[in-house]
């Protein structure tokens, strides 16, 4: 089980996903976990032992690392990275109750199901409304959260996100305050910086999904509660049908290939 | 994820390119990515541990290599490489958002069935309209990302050129004399080998001891109350020498 698993895993998941999400989810694996396995984790793969106190006291380098870096960035990055992006297994599991549900209703032979065969079922999008709407908006919610903390954590176990070549340490055994230097930290600064700033742009990217799906909510709610008022009838129905291809034709005129007949 | 992961990413993008595009993409994955995996990585491998200094004083070493390479030669090309290869992304969202709409549409004309929805996923969208503003903004956005990091490169590393002697001279004080001490007993390394050339062999020898290394952590830790002035007062010498971590 590795960051290529989790990525088979959350493939899945972009299918059900808005447009704001799939951009979310590249952000995510490209951005961040590409980073991480591809260029900060040999940055800090050499933290600990190349962690030098000026003593021969033993022990000391080990108290004073352990002082310095209680959790490592890497392994708070993997945390971060593991929490933010299972919130998205909620929607799967919602989603796979109800092709669950589906199935049975066709395996009993309901006639209010529509599907012709079982592969439909498996293939079929679901739209983001009702109950799997407000799944969707939790896990976006949770993600939210789950950022927030991390970087909070960060930002109060390292005291701002620079990493100093210097630090001094007199915690027991060291036998008074030791002089200890860190190692590569201008580059492990930068990608300090560059974690927190994609961190930053994915948060802002939830708010943004997260607005949209209220939004759509509002306005479904709005068109909902005004349709009574006028004449839902299948002249009304065949107007907007029409509406709506003529606004796709004329969006995708140009790249179309295949012909249409009315 | 890794870069196995990105060359799947990216291959699915390869059908909308033109035929240039196509050809950069494979001069990305051939000459640099699989340049950079297969080789520039054992290169730069040791970087840190074979980088030597001519000191036993702790943390020299490191302090000295923080400051020749910040940011190291692989991981600016790592960075470098996804940077310039994510902007052919926008164009394949804006390909899968068309490819939407016309499923859309040929669903509304009551050509949904299967067989059309697969022709739509087969066939090669043209470069025209709003996708070919979309194609020209990400080949834009691939010039800049590769001018700013053969910049970025230039001003860390002028010349392009690799040393194969950095002197350690002239560190910056950050917030404590403790790293000036640390660059002060680097110095005092340079005042104690006075003629390296012959002397080279016994020095190195002298320099292992235990005994040689513990007198130094000895010295430095009973210097506390120290000050540079006063070091300058007794050792004249050593401002005419600089502080300089390595002698030539």
């Amino acid at each position: 089980m590795d960051w290529g698993a989790l990525h088979t895993i959350l493939g899945g998941v972009n299918k059900h996903s808005t447009s704001i999400g799939k951009i979310w989810l590249t952000v995510l694996f490209i951005f961040r976990i590409m980073i991480l396995v591809v260029a900060a984790e040999r940055v800090w793969g050499d933290e600990q032992d190349d962690f030098i106190c000026n003593t021969l006291q033993p022990g000391c380098k080990k108290v004073c690392y352990d002082h310095f870096f209680p959790i490592s960035h890497i392994r708070l990055w993997a945390l971060q990275l593991i929490f933010v992006s299972t919130p998205a297994l909620l929607v799967a599991m919602h989603v796979a109750y109800r092709r669950h549900e589906k199935k049975r209703q066709f395996r009993k032979g309901d006639q209010k199901c529509e599907y012709k065969d079982i592969e439909e079922i498996r293939k079929q999008r679901f739209h983001i409304e009702g109950s799997l709407w407000w799944t969707y908006t939790s896990s976006i919610f949770f993600r939210l959260v789950f950022e927030a903390v991390f970087m909070y954590a960060f930002y109060f176990m390292y005291d701002g996100f620079r990493m100093p070549r210097l630090m001094k340490c007199n915690a027991w055994p060291c036998p008074n305050t030791v002089d200890c230097f860190v190692s590569r930290p201008t580059e492990k600064t930068v990608f300090t910086i560059f974690m927190i700033a994609v961190s930053s742009i994915c948060i802002l990217l939830n708010v943004a999904e997260l607005c949209y799906l209220l939004t759509k909510f509002f306005l479904r709610r709005s068109k909902k509660a005004g349709n009574p008022k006028h004449h839902p009838n299948h002249e009304n129905k065949e107007e907007t049908k029409q509406n709506e291809m003529n606004e796709l034709i004329s969006d995708s005129c140009q790249n179309t290939v295949i012909g249409f007949s009315s | 994820m890794n870069w196995a992961g990105l060359y799947t990413v990216l291959s699915g993008v390869n059908r909308h390119s033109t035929a240039i595009g196509r050809i950069w993409l494979s001069v990305i994955f051939i000459f640099r990515i699989m340049v950079l995996v297969v080789a520039a990585e054992s290169v730069w491998g040791d970087e840190k541990s074979a980088f030597t200094c001519n000191t036993q004083q702790p943390g020299c070493n490191s302090v000295c290599y923080d400051h020749f390479f910040p940011i190291s030669h692989i991981r600016l090309w790592a960075l470098q490489l996804i940077l310039v290869t994510t902007p052919a992304l926008l164009v394949a969202m804006h390909v899968a958002y068309q490819q939407h709409q016309e499923k859309k549409l040929l669903v509304l004309t009551g050509h949904g069935d299967p067989k059309h929805m697969e022709e739509v996923k087969k066939h090669k969208m043209r470069i025209s309209g709003s996708l070919w503003w979309t194609y020209v903004c990400s080949v834009v956005f691939r010039l800049l990302f590769e001018a700013v990091f053969m910049y970025i490169f230039y001003m860390l590393y002028p010349g392009y050129q690799m040393v194969r002697l950095g002197k350690c001279e002239g560190l910056p004080r950050p917030h404590t004399d403790r790293v000036h001490r640390v660059v002060r007993a680097c110095a005092r390394r340079g005042q104690h080998n006075s003629n390296p050339s012959s002397g080279k062999g016994s020095f190195y020898g002298h320099k292992l001891s235990s005994e040689y290394k513990q007198n130094e952590i000895n010295q430095l830790l009973t210097e506390q109350d120290g000050s540079l002035k006063d070091m300058l007062r007794r050792n004249p010498g050593l401002q005419e020498k600089g502080d300089r971590c390595s002698a030539c």
